[in-house]
């Protein structure tokens, strides 16, 4: 039953991006909404300039890190390698980037494991108990907390974390950066479940589901959409984070790679391909994740915030 | 079942909002015990210079994002919204910095900048072989471009997810009244993206309170050249973990939280923005 539910329904966060949708409403569907030389000529010219300013830093970002220390002193910034090398990936991963890499693997796979399954439950239950106050503060709360800044309450968190006995532990950036992806991740869940039909709810509790069951093979496998996006949107983030690392950890086995990264600068000092080496290497998880998950990311990254 | 996620969130989140204020009005260092201080860290922080600076800045860099940022990002968005192979193409390329942490963004463009080595040193760009970073006048606008060059991006996503939603019939009915694309520009798509315009604005604006992890590495972490980028987060970081003031710390931290509330309180009362609005008027 449930795999022909996924099929007609489309996530609420999906929807958006995807075109099928404006098929439904009514009227021909033109492709360009806003005509006219002048939009393409300024929009294209805007496009031209933004691209170039996007594309040359990264450009000079690949072509540096494939360079030679001397080279780099010698060579135009923006030409190719006149001696191309990979010598820069070797010194980053002679040192200890396989350690950051993992401890980047284990905050971020602990982080998302964490917020996403404690928000599908915390959504379940408000969407299921939609009418009792309850449910309503609750959802309130989690609202509110879209609007807390992490560095206006990053001084607490450390206090928290030094009388937990967790500081200078993976599971010290784990937990806070688990409690600030939940908001956005419950509201995005939240408005997803709520386009569940109370039917199919009902129907299983004819059948004599209780709640776990329900959440666990109704409210999960319709959701996974929405679950995709969430966890690819909250491990973008947490792959990126720097604050909580930055106060909650010290110890250099216990670095993340954004932290890695300025630890790099110090240890290779003025060795700037090294450094931008170590640049792409810690970028390249999330090019694969773009690359794989392009329509996730993007859906994760307006979702909640456009409609 | 909320219990978990409030439990979660609760601990770090809504106790800390608590705990800043309560710290605000204590002695600690960071390492010993906590005694009462009064209210001794907030006449110092208020009668502080420094305070007022980083403030300036703070609402300096959130004037200037925004108004660097909106124009280009409704641009970006207007040329992505049609479908076709050569935009998609371009959409891919707009969205890379997205991918790059603030550390790896920050770092990129350091060195890119770096007058004697970075790309300033290109034949016919010597004019960029500039201390960018390094003087005071040109450091914070240094920093404001490096932000829209991180943050455009998704603005853009904002936008361009914003105009695919306008329905093509109020484009129709105004072509048959002879409406020409500046007219319609301005009268449709405009008024059309209200929602879109507010809710960027918004994050922008609240945003900009937060540039920490960006500015902490353009700078090194002081906040430099001088004062000339310590906004309001910088400042927190270094009075708490560098001084190790970490009363102060949390009095300046309370004024982040205050000033970002207050903000998005006002900007979503001014524009007479609720979730409940029609998003098609006229329809």
């Amino acid at each position: 039953m449930s795999t022909t539910v996924t099929k007609t329904r489309t996530p609420a966060t999906e929807r958006r991006t995807v075109p099928s949708h404006r098929a439904a409403t009514p009227g021909p569907v033109r492709k360009n909404p806003v005509p006219g030389i002048l939009r393409r000529a300024l929009t294209g010219g805007a496009a031209l300039f933004w691209t170039a300013i996007v594309v040359v830093p990264i450009y000079w970002l690949v072509v540096t890190s494939l360079r030679s220390k001397s080279d780099f002193t010698s060579d135009s910034p923006l030409a190719l390698p006149s001696h191309p090398t990979l010598d820069s990936y070797r010194t980053v991963l002679d040192g200890d980037f396989t350690t950051y890499l993992l401890n980047s693997v284990v905050v971020t796979a602990g982080t998302v494991v964490i917020a996403v399954a404690v928000a599908l439950m915390a959504a379940f239950s408000i969407v299921r108990n939609a009418g009792s106050r309850f449910s309503r503060v609750s959802f309130r709360v989690f609202l509110l907390g879209l609007a807390i800044p992490l560095q206006a309450v990053i001084i607490p968190v450390y206090l928290l974390i030094i009388r937990m006995h967790l500081y200078d532990s993976l599971l010290a950036i784990v937990l806070p950066s688990a409690a600030f992806a939940l908001p956005i991740t419950v509201m995005i869940l939240v408005s997803f479940l709520r386009d569940v039909p109370r039917s199919l709810f009902e129907a299983m509790i004819v059948d004599g589901a209780g709640d776990w069951r329900m959440l666990w093979s109704l409210a999960a496998p319709l959701a996974r959409p929405a679950l995709m996006t969430v966890a690819v949107y909250d491990g973008l983030q947490v792959w990126n984070g720097f604050l909580f690392p930055l106060i909650l950890t010290q110890s250099g086995d216990k670095a993340v790679l954004p932290l890695a990264l300025t630890l790099f600068r110090g240890q290779f000092g003025i060795d700037v391909p090294a450094t931008m080496a170590a640049v792409v290497l810690s970028t390249l998880p999330m090019l694969a994740l773009f690359i794989l998950a392009r329509r996730q990311l993007v859906a994760g990254l307006t979702a909640g915030f456009s409609k | 079942m909320v219990a978990p996620a409030l439990l979660l969130f609760g601990l770090f989140g809504l106790v800390p909002l608590v705990g800043v204020a309560a710290l605000s009005v204590a002695r600690w260092d960071g390492l010993g015990s906590i005694s009462w201080a009064g209210l001794t860290n907030w006449t110092s922080v208020l009668t502080d210079s420094a305070t007022w600076q980083s403030l300036w800045l703070t609402v300096k860099v959130m004037v200037v994002s925004w108004l660097v940022q909106t124009p280009i990002a409704l641009a970006l968005g207007l040329f992505q919204a049609p479908r076709g192979r050569l935009r998609a193409l371009f959409a891919v390329l707009f969205f890379l910095p997205l991918l790059l942490s603030a550390v790896a963004i920050g770092l990129t463009w350091q060195a890119l900048l770096d007058p004697s080595f970075g790309i300033g040193s290109t034949p016919g760009l010597h004019w960029l072989a500039k201390p960018l970073l390094g003087s005071p006048e040109l450091a914070l606008y240094t920093v404001i471009f490096v932000i829209a060059w991180q943050f455009v991006p998704f603005h853009a996503l904002l936008y361009q997810a914003g105009i695919r939603q306008i329905p093509t019939a109020l484009y129709e009915a105004a072509a048959l009244d002879g409406a020409g694309p500046v007219t319609r520009f301005l009268h449709i798509t405009l008024p059309q993206l209200k929602y879109t315009l507010v809710t960027s604005s918004t994050l922008m604006l609240v945003g900009s309170l937060t540039y920490f992890d960006l500015i902490f590495v353009l700078s090194g972490g002081t906040g430099g050249p001088g004062t000339a980028t310590r906004v309001l987060p910088l400042s927190m970081y270094i009075t708490g973990f560098q001084a190790h003031d970490m009363g102060r710390a949390s009095a300046v931290a309370t004024l982040l939280v205050v000033f970002g509330l207050g903000l998005s309180l006002l900007t979503t009362r001014l524009s007479g923005f609720t979730r409940m609005d029609s998003q098609q008027e006229g329809m």
